[in-house]
């Protein structure tokens, strides 16, 4: 009996946050359904919220692993544009798209590192600095492109374009690449040396650092998962639309840090869940496309995208104040 | 019997100010010493000597009766002579076998982690240094629990990496009766397994009650040893250190 005990206390200290975000996905699915059953049984509005969860989650699971590790990040949302800007000038050159999304993927690795050293290096707040950061690649990018944005067309005729983007069945083929990330990085998060360390570091890093973890190289590391993420955000998107926009990325900034907190990853670092996250993608994307579905103005979506902020912080706060 | 470490005759100087003078010291297989002084009596300086993070200026260091070269912290990880921190080093949001495997990770290829190789282990470790509780196991988050049973992983860990010899840095500090008792169990448990722990203490009832022998430390110098047959009560190695300590 006490064993049992012990086994669900430990399942519910691994596994609350996530079902917490299980439980508020669902409810807020059932309200939905009470208010606007005739909006909900219709399959084009989940098929506009697939459309837009990949994406999503290829910015916001790396975040799981960032705030985890005691950093945030906000130039992410302008390295998304870097990466599809880069993406994009390269296929118009003539590049092969394929060599185009590995260089375009390489660049979001990159800045990662760079805003990573700098803040790890010279020890600065990550937001602060990130920030600066997010002003900083606008601005080099609205430089660039000249405030114009670029189309390419021609990535449709290209092998990539159907694997990547394409239709399969009648599913967008990122909803698949966009789960296989998700179950790497639940593997990588939890049963992975990376995502151990990452634990630790944003736990106690004195410790880790005294236990021979070397804290820097986990949190650069972090950064540059995030830049990845994303890349592959943005370049997917350019080639959904076919156009790099020089203004791309930034609405995502503050959906994709409010689904990682809706999630249960909570904001102090040493914990993350990465099933959590999917759920509060999920929250974050039906609440952008429903308010809208069961008739209601466009301009209730923040007031409610705010609510469910707090409200979700208040119910996480249910499960427990950081231990220490 | 063997002796794990032998301390001949160290030094250690920080500029002008000597720290430690010409000490001696050994530690033997299954014994717990207990060293005691007073504050700047040195202790700090003879531990961090000993699991090498200062080398000694002068004296030499033996490991089984061997003289090392060179000695450092990476040669007193690898002789088995592992440090307890005061703070212990945990991070008490994670589960005790991610703690008693931190930095050191059973690894398969690319990374990924022997999970169930490590929570057999973790529990076995746990179970032989003394946690009885059915509440606890390898899963539970350090958070959880109470002070003692913290130092409890922090030794667990010690023992996973190979440990000889465990050093404990004021384990018992700011710890309740019923709290030092559990770390006295780990300790003895330590001790059972035939494995050496160098007990530091402030509090001489605490170190009287652990220790097979004392180490009485005195502004730089080792002013006294004995054993603990040669006296019949804390009080009495109490009056020992007060009087080395005032001839000195």
């Amino acid at each position: 009996m006490s064993n049992n005990n012990s086994y669900l206390s430990n399942y519910f200290h691994r596994n609350g946050r996530a079902l917490g975000s299980i439980g508020y996905f669902v409810l807020l699915m059932v309200i939905f359904l009470i208010g606007a059953p005739e909006a909900w049984i219709r399959p084009n509005l989940h098929q506009s919220v697939f459309v837009m969860m990949p994406t999503l989650i290829f910015l916001t699971i790396p975040l799981v692993f960032l705030v985890a590790s005691g950093e945030i990040d906000l130039s992410f949302a302008s390295t998304y544009a870097v990466a599809a800007y880069v993406f994009a000038l390269l296929v118009k050159n003539g590049v092969d798209p394929a060599i185009c999304l590995a260089l375009g993927i390489f660049t979001g690795a990159a800045i990662g590192a760079l805003v990573g050293t700098l803040i790890v290096v010279f020890r600065l707040s990550s937001l602060v600095a990130s920030l600066g950061v997010l002003f900083l690649l606008r601005g080099v990018i609205l430089l660039l492109s000249n405030s114009r944005s670029i189309t390419i067309m021609e990535v449709e005729n290209h092998w990539i374009y159907p694997l990547l983007v394409g239709n399969f069945y009648g599913f967008p083929m990122q909803i698949f690449w966009a789960a296989i990330f998700v179950i790497f990085c639940y593997y990588f998060f939890n049963k992975h040396v990376f995502g151990i360390h990452i634990q630790h570091v944003g736990d106690n890093s004195v410790s880790a650092e005294q236990m021979g973890i070397n804290v820097n190289a986990v949190k650069i590391k972090a950064f540059m998962f995030v830049g990845v993420g994303a890349a592959i955000g943005g370049i997917f998107t350019t080639m959904i639309t076919y156009t790099f926009f020089p203004t791309q990325g930034f609405g995502y900034l503050l959906l994709a840090l409010a689904a990682v907190f809706v999630g249960g990853t909570p904001y102090w670092g040493g914990l993350g869940t990465i099933i959590g996250a999917v759920f509060g993608v999920g929250i974050i994307a039906y609440m952008e496309i429903g308010i809208i579905a069961i008739g209601w103005s466009g301009e209730w979506r923040q007031f409610f995208n705010g609510l469910i902020i707090l409200l979700a912080l208040l119910g996480h706060r249910l499960h427990g104040e950081r231990v220490r | 019997m063997e002796n794990i470490i032998e301390l001949d005759n160290v030094t250690k100087r920080f500029g002008g100010i000597t720290a430690l003078n010409k000490a001696s010291l050994k530690v033997t297989r299954g014994e717990v010493v207990g060293l005691i002084g007073d504050n700047g009596a040195g202790k700090s300086t003879l531990i961090k000597t000993l699991v090498g993070v200062y080398s000694p200026d002068e004296g030499d260091i033996l490991i089984r009766g061997k003289k090392v070269n060179a000695w450092n912290a990476l040669k007193a990880r690898e002789s088995g002579i592992e440090t307890v921190f005061q703070d212990r080093a945990l991070t008490p949001q994670q589960s005790i076998v991610k703690n008693i495997f931190m930095g050191k990770e059973l690894r398969y290829p690319f990374g990924f982690i022997k999970e169930k190789e490590q929570i057999f282990e973790a529990n076995r470790l746990i179970r032989e240094i003394g946690f009885t509780s059915k509440l606890i196991n390898a899963e539970s988050p350090v958070g959880n629990l109470s002070g003692g049973e913290r130092q409890g992983v922090a030794i667990a860990r010690a023992i996973y990496n190979k440990a000889e010899l465990i050093v404990l840095d004021e384990p018992t500090n700011n710890l309740s009766l019923n709290e030092t008792q559990k770390v006295f169990d780990f300790v003895l448990n330590v001790k059972k397994s035939n494995r050496s722990v160098l007990f530091i203490g402030h509090n001489i009832y605490h170190v009287y009650d652990i220790s097979d022998r004392f180490v009485i430390l005195d502004r730089g110098e080792v002013v006294h040893q004995l054993n603990k047959n040669d006296i019949s009560t804390p009080e009495e190695l109490m009056k020992i250190m007060r009087d080395t300590i005032g001839a000195h």
